[in-house]
């Protein structure tokens, strides 16, 4: 079933990590697998990188995990030292998430590439303004272990995962960065059934999968377009013609938050939309999580696509 | 049944070829089979267990702090005790609230309900001040339900009898398998809205989405706007004098007839080219397969 929603806030800034982790909440009924954020702040100036090196079950084999996680994590830092990334902070955020904030000007793509060669590793995100969290548990669990309840910022979209495709594994959670362009995630309520003859032709321009799971294709179909210089508005426009299945999907750019509906709005989505804020989610009662007053919501019809300003 | 040749088949029309092995006993007329409430048949609409409830009798019940399942059983509560009319307060968009009330009730619901909101009805009148979500008033029985702001998607799905009126725009499959009662609304309504429709009739005052009726069996729709497109075997047929006459009363009642009149309405019935449920199967059938 999964839950989906985002918010964006107008022209100012607010705590998008605690109103995403209240509409999450309210959605937990629709996947209590996993839970994932990715919300937009300011890195001042430079970039910021989520990473994790291992899943969530990979700590339970035992206490010689801790050493592998050292020599995984140093693995990541001596690569970043090679290709001259100037690390200006580095948190440890669980036992497995990683944080970092760093100025870097050569190729990201193959930076990207040459990290995920460790072991374990997986870039969740890059970007001046994206920090893509996501963990196995609900919405009040992974904000708690990531410390999302003061984070600042404009706007962001957040899933509810129930699995239906593929594992309960941090790996196949969503929201799934656009790799490896900057600031762009993706979040997906659905089923694409043209998913292998979609990633086959991706594959074959080029582009890496991380994951089994269909709501990928999604990011990397994004990325795709975004590449070629199409628009985030005629990108989802385009993909109610070439992905088949039932689908509603969010992705968040650093400065825009787009939507688009297949063409049997067979997934459902409330917007509510106003000056300040515009929220967005698969059940109005998460945008009631942050609106309690009485407000005027609508849903978006089939094949429907509209993209917001920051 | 005349016998046809394959070859002669083979150069018919599908329309030519459907009448030819018989598989429509029916001309198309725009016919609707559908039953008028009558509030006189009180005992058609009561079961013998329904509480007595006097509708001068009032009470608020706050929602706030509550789960559906137990809005649900406090109103059954408050109804044994007599109260005909509730007036529930901060829904707050929570699913399943006021579902399988059988028996007559005035219930004001203060707010916006969430998924499968009064469904399973049979004889109350409900007024929702806010919005409601996915699936509202599924399978009502009778009884009148009337949503004074926008509404989700499969809004009144298999409902059988009853008005169901949202004043604002509503999403898709509206009225999906719908089986007798009207269905009206104020706005606009989405796509393959009275999809697989058997009885009752739609009034939608704004547009409607594309596949509009599609394979339906029976029923009327009514589109004051435009139609993106007819499903399959839906078909637009005259809207005559007994439909304008039906129509203003019934949009009059809601406060939704428009300033022009209801002349414009384009009315959508089933063409019946599907329609082969009273005939035997035709061995012929499989030629044109």
């Amino acid at each position: 079933m999964c839950g989906i929603a985002g918010l964006i806030h107008r022209g100012k800034k607010s705590t998008v990590g605690s109103e995403m982790t209240q509409m999450l909440q309210a959605l937990k009924h629709r996947g209590p697998d996993s839970t994932g954020y990715a919300v937009y702040g300011e890195a001042g100036g430079g970039l910021v990188m989520r990473l994790k090196i291992a899943e969530a079950d990979d700590m339970d084999r035992g206490s010689g995990i801790y050493a592998e996680l050292d020599r995984r994590i140093n693995a990541v830092d001596g690569i970043l030292k090679e290709h001259g990334v100037k690390v200006s902070k580095k948190e440890k955020v669980t036992d497995y998430a990683y944080r970092y904030e760093y100025t870097f000007t050569g190729d990201l793509g193959k930076l990207a590439e040459h990290v995920e060669e460790v072991e374990g590793a997986e870039i969740l995100s890059i970007g001046k303004g994206l920090e893509l969290i996501k963990d196995l548990g609900d919405a009040a669990v992974v904000s708690e272990a990531y410390g999302l309840k003061a984070f600042q910022g404009t706007h962001g979209i957040g899933h509810t995962r129930m699995a239906t495709e593929s594992d309960v594994d941090i790996r196949s959670a969503h929201p799934y960065w656009a790799f490896p362009y900057n600031d762009v995630s993706v979040v997906h309520n659905g089923q694409i059934t043209n998913y292998w003859i979609m990633r086959r032709q991706m594959e074959k321009k080029g582009h890496r999968f991380t994951s089994n799971c269909d709501s990928e294709l999604l990011a990397v179909y994004t990325a795709h377009n975004l590449s070629l210089g199409t628009s985030l508005e005629d990108s989802l426009r385009q993909s109610i013609g070439e992905i088949d299945g039932v689908f509603t999907y969010l992705v968040a750019t650093k400065d825009q938050l787009g939507m688009a509906k297949d063409t049997m709005a067979a997934k459902p989505l409330v917007l509510y939309e106003s000056d300040e804020l515009i929220a967005m989610a698969s059940e109005e009662v998460a945008i009631r999580a942050i609106l309690p007053e009485e407000i005027d919501t609508s849903d978006p019809y089939d094949e429907e696509v509209r993209v917001w300003q920051a | 049944m005349a016998s046809v040749t394959e070859n002669e088949l083979k150069s018919m029309t599908q329309e030519e070829r459907v009448k030819a092995l018989g598989m429509t006993s029916e001309q198309l007329t725009g016919r609707s089979m559908f039953m008028e409430f009558d509030p006189g048949e009180t005992e058609r609409f009561e079961y013998p267990w329904a509480p007595k409830v006097d509708f001068n009798k009032r009470t608020e019940l706050d929602s706030d702090n509550m789960t559906s399942t137990e809005v649900n059983t406090e109103i059954r509560k408050l109804m044994n005790e007599g109260y005909g009319t509730i007036v529930l307060k901060n829904p707050r968009g929570k699913h399943s609230l006021a579902v399988g009330i059988l028996s007559k009730l005035n219930l004001i619901i203060e707010g916006s309900t969430g998924y499968f909101g009064v469904g399973l009805l049979d004889g109350p009148n409900v007024r929702v001040n806010g919005r409601v979500g996915w699936s509202c008033g599924e399978n009502m029985m009778s009884g009148t339900v009337l949503i004074e702001k926008n509404a989700g998607s499969t809004f009144g799905a298999a409902i059988r009898g009853g008005d169901l009126v949202c004043k604002g725009s509503v999403g898709s499959r509206t009225g999906i398998d719908m089986k007798g009662g009207t269905i009206i609304v104020g706005g606009d309504t989405g796509a393959l809205s009275g999809f697989m429709m058997q009885r009752g009739r739609m009034i939608v005052c704004g547009n409607a989405g594309k596949n509009l009726g599609d394979s339906m069996y029976d029923g009327t729709i009514y589109v004051g706007g435009s139609i993106k497109s007819c499903g399959v075997d839906a078909v637009e047929a005259e809207l005559t004098q007994v439909d304008k006459d039906w129509l203003e009363r019934k949009l009059k009642l809601y406060g939704l007839l428009p300033s022009k009149g209801v002349d414009h309405f384009t009315k959508v019935v089933a063409g019946k080219m599907l329609w082969n449920y009273d005939n035997l199967e035709p061995t012929e059938k499989k030629l044109i397969l």
